[in-house]
């Protein structure tokens, strides 16, 4: 009989397999998909994985799509190491998004260096402000933040098309609900002249490496580490729950927030309603595949861009539904956690050992 | 009058989805397993079941459709959270991601499509009762049957052996074990009748609600009715009264479009997420009741003779 035992010591090895494993399984997964839908499974794997990072515009695409994820998934890392389970990136992305957009909007004649900022601190203050919430009513309230920061997604939304069908309409824009485009002065440069791909790949790398900073060189980083370990020993040792709730939440507010800000005033250059596809939730997935690392987040947004522009390729190479994206980072994630629960077990074939008790040890028992 | 009818009745319908998924979640919650897959398993269920009842032109298969969905579905939760012991909220959230990815895969080529939904039909006698006949018992089929789900959890969770078992699992699992319960096989059932609910919640959107498929019509349904099941306190009565105030609050837009009021669509689209948000600090002004009436075991997974 398989049994699932506890092993002695968490498996490192396992730790670092489990994401190669569950990434194997799921091509594994989509290959038996593309055959059961008549499909040439090594072509369809190869339009979803290869073609579309071949070569030079493919990879600014690619580093394009890695920004906004990398930026969210940088914030979200000093959440989850506390243990807190903050969902609301998507929220706090498109907020920035938002307030970008009404700092640009009222820029669009302005010119000179401090445009730019300006509109980018209007979206990180956004984001920040919106996590503020979930903050305030987890260390205040004590409300549940994963209900918190998905019902704020969704208000968060809804502000955004509120704002695109009213105040922010362009009204020339002949009736499509969208701002009008932002001023030269409002937009990043481009990192690669020719291509699409921005400074915001930057922030998200800079990003990445503050994490690894914060958690390897830093007391509050530290502190982070050991709430989400072990809240009581953190409590012992006098760390502040509610500051570093506050901290974790404000982190992950501004990175987001700027990830936003960084949408509208990169490769979009106005406010649309379709903002993002997604990128605060698939930042989840980067946290968890990269576990919680600086160097595995920096990998894993690039895997779960590519799965973007993949689903695209298949969608017009091979007319296969756009959705594919979210099926495979779905999968992704599922399998990730599947394999995840080998870090702390390990399966047995036959029954558990039974346990040796010396004769001795039998004799000198107690008489019942 | 009318009026105030027409927008009790239109209450109901709004607040059936919610009640469904709630009266699932309750029960899982109540064996100690808190499931954050609910709108993945609503999306399955909605999807599934539009596409059954398409090609098969049949609603009742539809509706066996989502339900298997939901199901099976759930049980791929608890293979991982109760089988596995993982982290039930992580598992439950790669849950709906799941299902968000895969009911907008298997949907895709059937967006635009049409049926021909579930339609009223009324209880004789019952709906001649003034008010509260109309209100209840003139709606479409699947409403009666929440009302009977709604009847048979609070009936069970009380007054039957199986719920004291059921309760016994989810507030101290090594004692249920230690007294020759099947802890794993309980919560089985309970995740599973969750996901059954849920499917069925989604089935409602997708056959009765709204009769078509579009991505994401769930809407965040299954995330209000987690807040639900806590600002019920894991009671079944006011799951279904907070079932309908969250139906009159996604339904308010209607009724202020129609007094002629001038409010922005997408504002009050927001007033049913605002609404989960106050219920949760609400709760706050109470912890200790909140924290009296929580299944002791909620959230943490059993592993039997560790």
């Amino acid at each position: 009989m398989l049994l699932l035992e506890r092993r002695p010591v968490d498996s490192t090895l396992m730790r670092w397999a489990s994401p190669v494993l569950a990434l194997t399984l799921t091509v594994i997964t989509g290959f038996g998909l593309f055959l059961a839908m008549g499909k040439d499974p090594v072509e369809g794997l190869t339009f979803f994985f290869i073609t579309p990072i071949s070569d030079l515009i493919g990879l600014a695409e690619l580093g394009l799509k890695m920004a906004p994820l990398l930026l969210c998934a940088a914030g979200l890392t000093v959440c989850y190491r506390a243990r807190l389970w903050n969902i609301g990136a998507e929220g706090h992305f498109l907020m920035g998004a938002l307030g970008a957009s009404v700092v640009a909007v009222q820029l669009v004649d302005a010119s000179g260096f401090w445009v730019l900022p300006v509109v980018l601190l209007a979206g990180i203050v956004a984001g920040a402000l919106w996590a503020a919430i979930a903050a305030g009513l987890k260390t205040h309230l004590h409300c549940n933040e994963i209900l918190t920061t998905i019902m704020l997604n969704y208000i968060a939304l809804n502000l955004l098309l509120y704002a695109v069908h009213g105040p922010l309409k362009d009204p020339y824009g002949f009736g499509f609900p969208q701002s009008v485009m932002f001023g030269e002065a409002a937009l990043l440069p481009d990192l690669i002249p020719g291509t699409r791909l921005h400074l915001g790949l930057a922030f998200g790398l800079l990003a990445a490496v503050s994490v690894w900073a914060l958690f390897a060189r830093s007391f509050i980083g530290f502190q982070l580490n050991v709430v989400g370990q072990d809240s009581r020993a953190a409590a012992f040792a006098g760390f502040s729950a509610r500051r570093l709730t506050w901290f974790a939440f404000l982190v992950g507010g501004a990175t987001a927030g700027l990830a936003g800000a960084s949408e509208v005033t990169g490769p979009i250059g106005q406010l649309v309603p379709q903002v993002s596809p997604g990128y605060g939730y698939t930042a989840i997935i980067v946290v968890f595949l990269g576990r919680m690392h600086a160097l595995g987040i920096i990998a894993a947004s690039a895997l779960l861009a590519l799965t973007f522009i993949g689903g695209e390729m298949l969608q017009i190479a091979m007319n296969m539904p756009k959705a594919t994206t979210g099926l495979f980072q779905g999968l992704l994630l599922f399998y990730l956690l599947t394999c995840d629960a080998f870090i702390h077990y390990r399966i047995r074939l036959n029954r558990p050992a039974r346990q040796f008790i010396p004769k001795a040890a039998i004799a000198a028992a107690p008489e019942v | 009058m009318e009026l105030l009818i027409n927008v009790l009745a239109a209450t109901v319908v709004a607040g059936t989805p919610l009640l469904l998924v709630a009266l699932g979640e309750l029960i899982c919650e109540r064996s100690g397993v808190l499931n954050l897959g609910q709108e993945g398993m609503m999306l399955m269920g909605a999807v599934a079941g539009f596409v059954a009842t398409l090609t098969s032109g049949s609603l009742v298969v539809g509706v066996a459709a989502a339900i298997v969905a939901g199901v099976a579905m759930s049980l791929l939760f608890a293979f991982m959270a109760v089988t596995l012991a993982a982290n039930q909220y992580a598992a439950g959230l790669s849950l709906t991601i799941f299902g968000i990815g895969l009911s907008a895969f298997v949907g895709a080529g059937f967006v635009g499509e049409s049926i021909d939904g579930f339609t009223r039909v009324a209880i004789p006698v019952l709906s001649d009762i003034p008010v509260i006949g109309r209100v209840l018992f003139d709606q479409d089929p699947l409403v009666y049957v929440s009302l009977l789900a709604f009847a048979g959890v609070a009936v069970f969770l009380r007054h039957t052996r199986g719920g004291l078992l059921l309760r016994a699992v989810g507030e101290d699992p090594e004692a249920a074990n230690a007294n020759g319960l099947r802890v794993l096989v309980v919560r089985y059932l309970a995740v599973a009748f969750g996901g059954g609910m849920a499917g069925l919640a989604g089935a409602y959107l997708s056959l009765a609600y709204t009769p078509m498929w579009t991505e994401n019509m769930t809407a965040g349904r299954g995330w209000i009715a987690l807040a639900l099941v806590v600002f019920a306190t894991w009671r079944p009565e006011r799951v279904l009264l907070g079932a309908y105030l969250f139906g009159a609050a996604s339904i308010l837009h209607l009724v202020l479009q129609g007094l002629g009021w001038n409010i922005s669509t997408e504002l009050l689209a927001m007033l049913p997420y605002v609404v989960t948000i106050l219920m949760l600090v609400l709760l706050s002004w109470n912890p200790v009741r909140t924290h009296l009436n929580t299944p002791l075991s909620l959230g943490q997974p059993y592993r039997p003779g560790r």
